[in-house]
């Protein structure tokens, strides 16, 4: 790297640039261009195949670089399989009354933790931030969901994640920013604690809750392991874990005609589309509000 | 109840936790200065009726939460002690035969152990050397870039496959690298052998580490680039004055004011170090690659879920959480006498 301290004016440029800067800096845009590639490709291999007709598919090797004789025919053929429906439905469930709950018990947990003055509001929290290091594991957890018989229920997916600590930290973090002169002012004109906390707190922290909601909410729709650990009936399993019965060729033998149908290269891909793009499509739009709470939680480590 | 609590609370007094680092910080002095005053003129049993007089609403409202943590997070706590039990479905926790450390030995005795241990330390400590500088990497990178757009696009891309399911992760892995998939195809112009690479032993870590490099390398780099955009611009300048160039930047300006957040992720990553990923190696293994592939977590899913060997696999669950949390622990002591930042 040359450490020249003076540099010829280069010309139309503002920023004076040296030699070795400038090398390194196409270096680095071919590293990031690459990177980017690498990336994106496998996505849109996907996406072409998908759109691909099912017999170029199976004969063609290497990425789709775009979709061989367009079709939509492959999506037909999703969309007709009906445990994708019951997927979807399973799933927007879970997503809706499971982003709720965990939403509002955050909520309340980051405003009472929020509060200084109480003093077993440091017990509360040394309680809750010693669960993120110590966990009971897989199978105490199951017998717990076993004996509140939550077993081939809808509801075990979205109990016993009620609340993800992390999430519910980033939002105290924003209530702890608020002066406490609001919130007191309330109280003293009355307000009790739920008042302040609807009424108040989640207005101010909009943005933050607006993060939480993005993150319960991917997580719910990609999630499949609590699905796979407690659910037997195949009508209550949510999209993910339809996903990968069809993916990793699961399907049951008394389906065969359906499953022939669907072992087909093209259709799998099909299938990624749907269960994949309405996560990414949400995701351009709030960029910035998800690398906003990602900087909130890393304050906090 | 409120007594009880209160003692607990009391005695763990001086463990500040990592939540509370900032806000306490800040408060602390007036705080404990006036706490120490009351505490001389009135007794314990006045403050706790007067701070549940003046809170209770608050105490009511967190009942909900308190519940949750209780019922999903110490139960489970407490359903260790079947590890201590011959646990039988049908007598319950209470109705069972307790064993001692017999489902410990074990453990400790099979044959598993050293696969399941050697497995975890082996992908986590490749995963620490491989994948946790990558983010920094790009971070790096992306800082240096100069035109608005492409650097908004290169975010953009590498953000994206955090977002995608690991059930499409791992199916999009096994398509590009079986017998004629892209990856194995492509390779094979270099003289590769075109095999089905997942049920191939020595590919398993590879594809692990670089499918969780290509999934998560721009996602982590989000804490990285906010922490350099945080460095003090006048820094720079004074290096630069100094005759610095773009190089001893880096390692006198750059590096030294992201330590701190390099060492809380790094601790973070410590606590993650036994419980490597389960969910994507239950859907990447298979019996073949077993060998290389079975985990600690995977090992109790198997033993616990399909075997039904409940209290066997809770005390290999236990042996995992215990280590874990150690490992925390001393890496936050290690990294607090080393260089002073820690979690707490």
């Amino acid at each position: 790297m040359s450490d020249k301290q003076i540099t010829k004016p280069v010309k139309a440029m503002k920023v004076r640039y040296t030699r070795g800067e400038t090398i390194l800096h196409i270096v680095i845009v071919i590293i990031c261009t690459l990177l980017s590639l690498a990336i994106l490709l496998p996505m849109l291999n996907i996406l072409f195949g998908a759109f691909s007709d099912p017999y170029d598919v199976m004969k063609h090797s290497g990425l789709f670089l775009y979709p061989i004789n367009p079709t939509l025919y492959n999506f037909s053929l999703v969309f007709n399989n009906p445990s994708i429906l019951t997927g979807y439905l399973n799933t927007i469930f879970v997503v809706v009354v499971g982003t709720g709950l965990n939403v509002l018990l955050s909520l309340i947990g980051a405003y009472v933790l929020s509060r200084k003055g109480a003093r077993l509001v440091k017990f509360f929290t040394l309680m809750i931030v010693f669960t993120m290091y110590f966990q009971g594991g897989t199978i105490p957890s199951y017998i717990v969901v076993e004996s509140l018989g939550l077993i081939n229920s809808r509801w075990s997916m979205i109990l016993p994640g009620a609340i993800s600590t992390f999430n519910m930290i980033v939002m105290r973090t924003a209530m702890a920013q608020v002066p406490d002169s609001l919130p007191e002012s309330a109280m003293i004109d009355g307000a009790s604690h739920p008042q302040v906390l609807f009424r108040i707190m989640t207005p101010l922290c909009k943005a933050t809750v607006a993060v939480i909601v993005l993150y319960y909410a991917v997580a719910h729709w990609n999630s499949w392991f609590s699905a796979f650990l407690y659910l037997r009936d195949k009508p209550k399993f949510p999209l993910q874990l339809i996903l990968r019965q069809i993916l990793f060729q699961e399907e049951t033998n008394s389906m065969a005609a359906e499953s022939l149908a669907l072992d087909s290269e093209a259709v799998k891909y099909a299938t990624i589309v749907v269960a994949t793009v309405p996560i990414l499509m949400v995701y351009p739009f709030l960029q910035k509000y998800f690398v906003k709470g990602v900087m909130v939680g890393a304050v906090k480590g | 109840m409120s007594v009880f609590n209160l003692s607990i609370y009391n005695s763990k007094n001086r463990l500040d936790n990592e939540i509370t680092i900032r806000e306490s910080f800040q408060m602390k002095k007036g705080k404990s200065g006036g706490n120490s005053e009351i505490m001389i003129r009135e007794p314990l049993s006045k403050r706790i009726r007067k701070d549940w007089s003046k809170n209770r609403g608050l105490y009511f409202l967190f009942i909900p939460v308190l519940v949750y943590y209780i019922i999903f997070h110490y139960g489970p706590m407490a359903g260790l002690l079947i590890s201590f039990q011959n646990y039988k479905p049908i007598k319950g926790v209470f109705g069972s035969k307790w064993v001692g450390l017999k489902n410990y030995k074990d453990f400790f005795n099979s044959y598993y152990f050293w696969r399941v241990l050697r497995n975890t330390l082996k992908i986590s400590v490749t995963n620490l050397i491989f994948s946790f500088p990558m983010p920094i990497i790009l971070a790096l990178m992306i800082n240096e870039l100069r035109t608005k757009h492409f650097k908004k696009a290169v975010q953009t891309i590498t953000y994206l496959p955090h977002f995608i399911s690991i059930v499409v992760i791992m199916s999009m892995l096994s398509d590009l690298t079986s017998r004629n998939g892209a990856i194995t195809t492509f390779l094979s112009h270099f003289g590769f052998e075109p095999v089905t690479m997942l049920q191939e032993q020595k590919y398993f870590l590879p594809l692990y580490i670089i499918s969780g490099i290509w999934q998560n390398i721009g996602w982590n780099s989000i804490i990285y680039l906010s922490a350099i955009i945080g460095i003090d611009a006048q820094l720079y300048e004074a290096a630069k004055i100094d005759g610095a160039g773009k190089l001893r930047q880096l390692f006198s300006v750059t590096l030294p004011c992201l330590f701190p957040t390099i060492i809380i992720m790094f601790i973070l990553q410590m606590g993650k170090m036994f419980n490597v990923g389960h969910e994507k190696i239950l859907l990447m293994y298979n019996p073949l690659t077993y060998e290389v592939a079975d985990v600690i977590n995977t090992y109790v899913y198997r033993e616990g879920l399909l075997n039904m060997n409940w209290s066997y696999s809770a005390a290999v669950g236990m042996f995992n959480s215990v280590v874990s949390f150690l490992l925390v622990w001393g890496t936050n002591k290690f990294s607090k006498k080393l260089s002073g930042s820690g979690l707490w």
